[in-house]
Order: structure tokens, then sequence, then C-alpha cells
């Protein structure tokens, strides 16, 4: 890729609300060129969406997140795609994952409880074929996601004025 | 016995005499009051201030150095270092300026590490002045130069530099203010706080005058790494300059190390010798957990560097067009991370419109007065702060100038 295109995304990376025209000026070009390259990049699902971190722990929702260990079967001719599409096309399913290692698919769901978490997995993963076994992992705390500290201490401490 | 008490007050009270200002060295006592000081008293403390007058980088030091001083510490490296600096760290610096600006220092005797580059400033001024010397000084400029010539004996003598020539030395203007008694010329370039450079084509009439005056030159390149469009160009890599030339750095503005107070001179090694004896007897050697985490900059952290200054440059990029646009002229800063606008045009000093600001439109930036001749009718901005900081503050000078402006 071209490398004004990986500067743009490092930007909207950071801050996907930033416009065409700041960045065309941080990266010195014009807007022309941020606004085609943002549309190629769009048009290619190298930008699959422009989202927003939440700190759901600050919100007063229910909600549990549990990352899932998932052992299969293979299926001839279709490896693991067959099988993680049929996981992840489950509204439950935040993220999957094919893992080197000791098991083979990284399986992200959310739900209201635990409850309802624990019920999809006995209801819907477990049962499906191939799915050999299940290892069923809840997140106690988020530190940091998508490189973003979630605790609030990245404060500014420096003077206000200095030499 | 009231009496009495009275009598032991009044004998006490004639003892402590003079005023105390009356003790202190003149050298010391007459340097003015630092206005940069001044404006620091004004700002402390005010809430809801975005502030573009930190001279220092907005990013903590990476982890990976921190870590490694927290390793050092761990395994109990507390002790002192040999005066001159681990020799290992010595050794990291002399190949990192050979590899990064082709001047090639021994670490053995050519290499000091300081605390600070503040520390190599002082010292080298202190090596080289006596009483009477006269010590060029390119202004505006960071201002300690001349208060540390004012302590030595020296006589600061300010060289003008203009917006006109992006705030580049001029030989001319160097020149005029050569007489018999100059001996130093210090250069700060990249500058703080005009973010002027010097290229290859600038140094080389320079140098000429150096070597026909026969001047020692200080050159504080603190700021060398943060050059956008061009490569940094050390004034002790220019032909015949090396052995008159003590090279001050550091590793504060960079690596974004400014607490940790790491610098380092390199020199001839007779000039580094000189500086080495003050050093020791004042500092004995610069702290030694600060020179652990340095080296650790220096082996693995270009990465680091790398990506820090390309996030200047983006948002050097920002702030200039941003002062362009609400009608500020601004020069191309070419180096550090100031921004220096021309605030002429609005009728007001440097002091009047920095006050107002702060008071007015909540931004606070340095008035331009504070770093010498020069400096009057500019205000220094550093754009070390993030971009949402940057945006709103611009918005608000903006805001500010619309209503001071006349219609």
């Amino acid at each position: 890729m071209d490398e004004l295109k990986l500067k743009i995304l490092d930007l909207l990376k950071e801050d996907s609300r930033r416009t065409v025209e700041l960045i065309a000026t941080m990266l010195d070009v014009t807007e022309e060129q941020v606004a085609r390259a943002i549309s190629d990049l769009e048009a290619e699902k190298v930008i699959v969406k422009y989202a927003t971190v939440v700190n759901w722990s600050k919100v007063d929702e229910e909600k549990v997140t549990a990352l899932i260990e998932v052992q299969i079967t293979p299926e001839r001719g279709h490896g693991f795609d067959a099988i993680a599409e049929r996981i992840y096309l489950f509204p439950e399913v935040k993220s999957v994952y094919l893992m080197s290692g000791a098991y083979d698919l990284l399986v992200e769901v959310e739900g209201r409880n635990l409850k309802e978490v624990a019920s999809f997995v006995s209801n819907k993963l477990s049962p499906l074929d191939r799915v050999l076994s299940t290892k069923t992992n809840f997140i106690l705390k988020k530190y940091k996601q998508d490189g973003i500290i979630f605790e609030d201490h990245e404060e500014d401490h420096r003077m206000m004025i200095s030499p | 016995m009231k009496e009495v008490a009275a009598m032991r007050n009044r004998e006490e009270t004639t003892r402590t005499v003079k005023p105390m200002s009356e003790y202190l060295s003149p050298l010391v006592r007459d340097i003015p009051p630092s206005g940069i000081r001044k404006f620091f008293d004004l700002v402390s403390g005010n809430k809801d201030i975005i502030s573009l007058g930190v001279g220092e980088p907005d990013f903590t030091t990476p982890w990976q150095f921190r870590e490694a001083c927290v390793y050092s510490l761990e395994r109990g490296k507390t002790s002192y270092t040999p005066n001159a600096g681990d020799y290992e760290l010595r050794e990291a610096i002399a190949e990192y300026l050979n590899r990064s600006f082709s001047v090639s220092y021994e670490p053995r005797n050519e290499v000091l590490v300081t605390v600070g580059g503040s520390e190599a400033i002082d010292l080298a001024l202190r090596a080289l002045i006596t009483p009477g010397d006269e010590v060029l000084i390119p202004e505006p400029c960071y201002i300690s130069y001349s208060p540390i010539t004012f302590i030595g004996g020296g006589v600061p003598v300010g060289i003008e530099t203009f917006a006109r020539d992006k705030f580049k030395l001029t030989a001319e203007s160097l020149k005029a203010k050569i007489t018999p008694r100059s001996k130093v010329l210090v250069l700060n370039y990249p500058s703080n706080p005009t973010g002027g450079i010097m290229t290859r084509e600038d140094w080389e009439p320079i140098c000429r005058l150096v070597e026909e005056h026969d001047l020692i030159v200080i050159s504080d390149e603190i700021y060398a790494e943060l050059t956008y469009g061009s490569r940094h160009v050390s004034f002790a890599a220019m032909p015949g300059m090396k052995d008159r030339t003590i090279l001050v750095s550091g590793f504060s503005k960079a690596f974004a190390m400014t607490g940790w107070r790491m610098g380092y001179a390199c020199g001839h090694p007779e000039l580094i010798a000189a500086m080495l004896k003050i050093h020791q007897y004042t500092v004995m050697c610069a702290p030694a957990m600060g020179q652990v985490a340095a080296l650790e900059a220096l082996r693995n952290g270009m990465e680091e560097k790398d990506r820090m200054v390309e996030s200047y440059n983006r948002r050097r990029r920002l702030i200039v067009k941003g002062f362009r646009d609400i009608g500020l002229p601004c020069h191309e800063p070419e180096g550090a991370f100031y921004a220096f606008p021309s605030i002429a045009s609005t009728g007001l000093t440097s002091e009047e419109f920095a006050h107002r600001l702060l008071a007015e439109a909540r931004v606070a930036a340095v008035p331009g007065n504070v770093f010498g001749l020069g400096g009057e009718g500019f205000i220094r901005c550093s754009y070390a702060t993030s971009v949402n900081q940057l945006t709103e503050a611009l918005e608000r000078i903006g805001t500010f100038l619309a209503k001071i402006r006349p219609v």
C-alpha cells in the first residue's frame, strides 16, 4: 500500500472523526488526494467501519464479555472457514480469530449477564457439528483496548510554561 | 526584664546589618529577572487554559526506556558512574552522532555526559570565558545563554535575526558584531523559540568568519532530530569546525526525556577535559539511572523517536496553516516544536498580546520579547500538544483576533 494511505489510516485510527481538511493539512497533501485515498480504502474494505471505543464499565448497563477457546475438526475442502462462518453469524459473537496453538478459534461473545453467555455456549456453540470442546473465559476488567488505556492516568503533568 | 529582652532583640537586629542582597555576588544579583518566569507565575493556577507555552514533548518517555531504568534499579545499579559518564553510554553517543550527523568523536576523551544539555552549556561557557570576553549570541534564543555568560564575567552580545531570513544567522549580521574581544559564538539550530534551521549553505559563510576571527563555537543542537523536510547539519560536521566546536545535545527533546536531565557535550579533548574538571567538582557524574535509560534510548529507541518526530511534523503543518488562516503571518519553522507567528499587525506588544490572550481567550503562549533581540512582535507557540487542543487553541486565538482587530 502506498505511504499516503498508511499515514491516513494512522491518523484515522487515532481519531476517526478527523476531517479530510485536517488530514490534508497534517500530511501536506491536497484535500482531493485525501478524499480519493479514503474512498479507495473504503471501497477496498480496508476501512471497514468508523466505530467508537466505549468504556462500558462506566455505563450503567450490565454487560459481560467472554473469550471462548474453541477446538474444532476442520471440514474437508473448507478448512476452518465454514465452521468459523457458522459461528460468526450469531449476533452475540463480536469477533472470531483463527489461532495457532492449543485451540483453533477464539470467539468473543457479549451478553447482558453470565447466564446469557452460558446459554449461548451450551445451546448454540457447543452443539455445532465439528465443535470438539469449548473453554469459556470471562473478562473481569478491561485495562486497554485498541491501544487506548481505559484508566484515567494519562493526564498532562507538564508545567504550563517552560523555557 | 522586658527591657533586657528588647535590648537583646535590638542587638540581634543590629547584627543582621545589611540587606541580604548586598551579600550576593553582583554577578548573580544583577541578572535581570527571567521574563518567562514572570509569565509562568501569571499562568500557573489558572484553570481551563490551553497552554502552548510548554517547552517539552507531550509524550511520556517511552515505556521501554523507563523499564530499562526500573530493571537497573531492581538490580541495585545505584552507585556513581565514571565522572564523564558510563563508558558504554559514551560509546553509544559517539556511534549515534557518527551515524546520524557524520561527526566522529572518541568516547574515551571527547564525550562528556552531563545533567541535561543545560549543564553542558554552563560548563562550556565557564570553561571558556575570561572576564571581559564577548560571547556572540544570535537572538531570539533560548533564555540561558546570556545569564550564564554574565555569571562567568563575560559580556553577552546579542545578534538580532529576522523573520524575513527565517531567523537564520547571516554572515553580515555576525560580522557586524565581531570585535577583538569576541571569543565564543553560541549557536542553537534548530532554534528555540523560532524553529529556524541552518543548512550547509547557510553555515558556509559563518564557518569562514569563525575561522577568520578565531572563535570557539558552542553549538546547542538539542533539537537536531526535530528537523523536518531535510537532514540536520551539525556545525561540528562542517569542514575544519570540529576542533573549534563544542557540540551540546541531549535526550530531552528527541527521546521525550526532559525530567531525566540527560545531556552531553562533545569536543576537542582539551576542552572536554576542562569541562570535566568543573563537572567532577560540582556534580561528580550525571545520575546513574538516567544514563541507563539514555543508553536504552540510543540502542533500541530510534523507532519510537521517528514516530514522535513524524507526529510533531503533522502538528507543525496544522499550526502553521492555522495561524496563516487566521491572519497571523508565520514563517515556516523547519525544526524544533515551536511556531513563532508575528502578532505585530494587532498593534499590541508581545506582552500585551500574551496577557490578553491568556485573560480573554484562555490560551497561554510565551511573549517573544523574553527571548531577546528580535523577539518583540512575536509569540512562541509550542505545538507539542494534542491535535484537539491545537485546533481548539487556534479557534480561540482566531476569535480573539476578530475581537481586537478594528473592523
